[in-house]
């Protein structure tokens, strides 16, 4: 049998064999990925109902669980409006170009030492370009709907995005100085040896700067001001319905496990375990506890798990910043702290004689 | 390695036919009766007064450019940062010195208010 596979294989062209053979890793990448988001969203809602002490979702198959798939399938069902003064072809095209950079940045992600789709060198330039690409998705939607709130919604974003987007730059240079290199799983492996090496620690400032920052972008409460549903309605997305509403949806909730991801694999040690490199190697060679303590996706994903109870939490905690205190916070406390604690790795490395610890 | 950049091309191309395929289908399978009251834009539920591109605060534009400025630093600041152990304490002190001549601009486009917004 495998060798009939195998045969029928080999009788496909070269290039159609790396074509297919990245198919079938997007396609492991893309299922469970957008599986994820179904169930963020469901526990999102659980979460902030037991933050306030109710129950959240709890109808729809056992204990709520099918609740997203219901949610799915009644936005399929719902009329797609489109406005008559729209731009047509902006405003459709508009959810699509949020939910492809949400998605295409999961490319250069390295799961563990071992699995990844694609290990570029640029990497972390990558991510950068396509985090900031999710604002043409965003003003693209607010400008093609013609309506005054969209537009009101796509002015507020552009402009706080713009500004967070420099301060989350400044925190990568950070990483880089700390790494020195900008490929992905290079950084995971610079902060080897343990808890103490995590760039968490040495970065302190730069760790909180990226990740406020990763929420500022992904117009998450406390910054969701480009929404606003009680002030400016719904923002950018006011005159969306149905499956081009559920797209922009999509979008949010799986910039959302990015912004962890990548927090997770440039500040927490990507799969890396806490105990890396304290543990004697008899230890490791426990068949099940070994595997759990050593490295591994487990870690990577209990780390994305945390990451995103902290959004969760964070939006059923605070409330909404003032346009212009968001706008302060941005210029005028991120970037200066990023600026200069740039400054302070660069002179603790070539001016102290101790040089910069995670580098040793 | 210009080849490790395929499948990113491969993943464009898919994510691109999804979310077209999703709006698609979200054409198909829902309803579709449109009406006059239905399609115009939504203002709390009154008539629009006026066409909605209308003239923006000039503070966005502001914003934009000093974005623009402050990306283009950091466009500078990602190579040093990788080569950080090879040019060393002069390569350093060099990149500070661009940096405190940017701190300078930042530090008057601050004074003057550009960053304030009341």
């Amino acid at each position: 049998m495998t060798e009939l596979a195998l045969s029928l294989w080999s009788w496909f062209p070269g290039w159609s064999q790396i074509a297919l053979l990245n198919l079938g890793k997007i396609v492991l990448i893309i299922a469970p990925l957008l599986l994820a988001v179904a169930y963020l969203t469901f526990a999102e809602r659980k979460v902030i109902g037991y933050i306030q002490v109710r129950i959240g979702p709890n109808r729809v198959g056992p204990r709520g669980w099918l609740q997203p798939i219901a949610d799915g399938v009644k936005l399929l069902l719902k009329e797609v409006i489109v406005p008559t003064n729209a731009n047509k072809f902006l405003f459709v095209s508009a959810p699509v170009l949020t939910f492809v950079p949400a998605i295409v940045a999961w490319a250069v992600i390295p799961f563990t030492d071992t699995i990844w789709l694609t290990d570029i060198d640029a990497g972390l330039l990558f991510i950068l370009a396509l985090t900031s690409m999710g604002v043409y998705g965003v003003i693209v939607a607010g400008w093609a709907s013609n309506s005054k709130y969209a537009f009101l919604g796509a002015m507020r974003s552009a402009a706080q995005i713009v500004a967070y987007e420099i301060a989350m730059g400044f925190a990568l240079v950070g990483v880089l100085m700390a790494a020195g290199s900008l490929n992905l799983r290079e950084i995971v492996h610079a902060q080897a040896g343990g808890l103490h090496h995590w760039y968490f620690l040495w970065l302190f400032p730069l760790f909180l700067v990226y990740f406020i920052s990763g929420i500022a972008e992904t117009n998450r409460a406390p910054f969701d001001v480009a929404e606003g549903e009680s002030e400016i309605v719904a923002g950018f997305h006011v005159e969306y319905s149905g499956m081009a509403f559920a797209i922009f949806f999509l979008a949010e909730y799986a910039n959302m496990i990015l912004i962890s991801a990548l927090t997770a694999v440039m500040f927490l040690g990507g799969w890396l375990s806490p105990l890396d490199g304290l543990l004697s190697p008899g230890v490791l060679a426990i068949p099940v506890l070994g595997g759990l303590l050593g490295g591994g996706i487990h870690w990577l994903l209990a780390k994305i798990t945390f990451l995103l109870f902290c959004f969760v939490w964070f939006r059923a905690t605070f409330p909404r910043y003032r346009y212009d205190q968001i706008m302060r916070l941005g210029w005028k406390v991120f970037i200066p702290v990023t600026l200069v604690w740039i400054a302070v790795i660069g002179a603790a490395k070539f001016l102290t004689p101790w040089g910069f610890p995670p580098l040793h | 390695m210009l080849r490790n950049y395929l499948p990113i091309l491969i993943f464009m191309a898919v994510a691109l036919v999804m979310g077209g395929a999703m709006v698609l289908m979200g054409r198909m399978l829902g309803p579709n009766r449109p009406d006059s009251a239905k399609l115009s834009p939504y203002e709390c539920g009154f008539e629009a007064f006026e066409d909605s591109r209308m003239t923006f605060d000039v503070r966005y534009y502001l914003v934009a450019i000093l974005f623009i400025i402050f990306d283009l630093e950091i466009a500078f600041l990602f190579p040093w940062a990788v080569a950080l152990n090879d040019i060393g304490l002069f390569g350093f002190v060099s990149m500070m010195l661009f940096l405190g001549i940017l701190v300078v601009g930042f530090v008057y486009e601050w004074k003057r208010g550009a960053l304030e917004w009341e």
